[in-house]
């Protein structure tokens, strides 16, 4: 991958081609009342043309109320459907209401806004249909626990030998999409830790898939939600879903209805 | 080759009979769907035959090589019940497939009801 020409975070001039895009910030949320407003402001503050929808993913706590009073959109599941489900649901809403361009964002701030139009950069240039934040092209403070370091690079390295390009960070969720990406995973999306089979599905449909670097924060408020026991599951179930993807017949590239 | 004891012939066909009696009450009564009932009765019937056809059990042990025929019904069924459970777990899958679409078109439709009241669209 070739480095980004990137402007400054402090410059905050929005790139006449980005701003001629309706664009819209998809953010998967579960119980994250401490930390969505701030979110939500920062996007906004970076980019006042962006919309943001929040997924409330079966919440115990206020974060729908929070993110409603802080002027997001909010679409609410009535019971918790899993990360997948969300974002999908995310990319419905912009499908419906006519989006060009979605990115999606962590709910507990560990992704910073004013990075997004790092993501936006390959989409508007034409090169790319799905841009994906990662921690690994660059140096990135990224504190994660061995065991799930090992993982993440086995994944990489696993997904890059299928959609024959280096990828060096599948599992992160700070991403951008044009129209083409919101309509394929609008309709077609994996269930339960979605972002290396979207990789691939990305791939199968024939979109085109880059990588820039970002920082990653570590989090401040509430728990990651993976356990161990968790990532035991996760390592299984996404490695059988690559290895049967593999025999399954490429789809088509979706037209737009 | 030890012959099935007449006596496990007599209560595998009962308890066959029994099963086929309460799938069929099953459906009589609407709890359950004739397309779920199919693979059941096929179960029942399999087993009635095997177990009321000594002949019939004795030869496909000896094909298969099972020493004791009423092994063989103890298989047969097994086999069956593996089935079951696998066209199951495909019913599952599908439901809660159908489960996350209803919930996710729920979801945007009172998003969408509560944006118009409160005039707050993201429509064009």
């Amino acid at each position: 991958m070739k480095s980004e020409q990137i402007t400054p975070p402090s410059s905050r001039q929005i790139d006449s081609r980005v701003a001629a895009l309706r664009r819209i910030a998809v953010i998967p949320a579960l119980n994250e009342e401490d930390s969505i407003a701030g979110v939500i402001a920062e996007i906004r503050a970076t980019d006042p043309g962006f919309q943001v929808v929040v997924i409330d993913d079966g919440s115990k706590d206020r974060t729908s109320q929070v993110a409603e009073a802080a002027g997001a959109h909010v679409v609410r599941h009535p019971y918790n459907l899993g990360i997948g489900g969300a974002v999908q649901t995310g990319l419905q809403y912009a499908r419906d209401h006519g989006f060009d361009i979605a990115v999606q964002v962590d709910g507990d701030a560990q992704h910073d806004p004013a990075e997004i139009e790092r993501l936006l950069g390959p989409i508007v240039e034409g090169r790319a249909d799905l841009v994906v934040g990662s921690r690994f092209l660059e140096e990135c403070d990224y504190n994660a626990p061995f065991a799930r370091l090992v993982g993440i690079k086995l994944f990489a390295a696993f997904v890059s030998l299928i959609v024959r390009q280096r990828v060096t960070d599948t599992t992160s969720g700070f991403r951008a999409i044009n129209r083409r990406g919101i309509v394929l995973f609008a309709s077609d999306y994996p269930h339960d830790y979605p972002e290396v089979e979207a990789n691939v599905l990305v791939f199968k449909h024939r979109l085109r898939l880059t990588e820039v670097p970002v920082q990653m924060r570590n989090r401040t408020t509430g728990a990651s939600s993976i356990t161990f026991r968790m990532s035991v599951y996760y390592m299984i179930k996404v490695t059988l879903a690559l290895f049967v993807g593999l025999f399954r017949r490429s789809p088509t590239p979706l037209e737009e209805k | 080759m030890t012959p099935t004891p007449i006596r496990v012939s007599i209560a595998a066909s009962i308890a066959a009979v029994l099963l086929l009696f309460v799938i069929f009450e099953l459906i009589r009564s609407r709890r359950l769907q004739e397309r779920y009932a199919l693979l059941w009765l096929l179960t029942g019937v399999v087993t009635l035959v095997l177990a009321s056809w000594r002949d019939g059990l004795g030869k496909l042990s000896e094909t298969l090589g099972v020493a004791y025929p009423p092994s063989m019904l103890f298989l047969a069924t097994g086999f069956f019940v593996l089935v079951l459970l696998l066209h199951y777990s495909t019913v599952i899958s599908r439901l809660s497939d159908q489960n996350r679409i209803l919930a996710q078109r729920l979801a945007l439709l009172e998003g969408r009801l509560r944006e118009e009241r409160t005039g707050r669209s993201a429509e064009r």
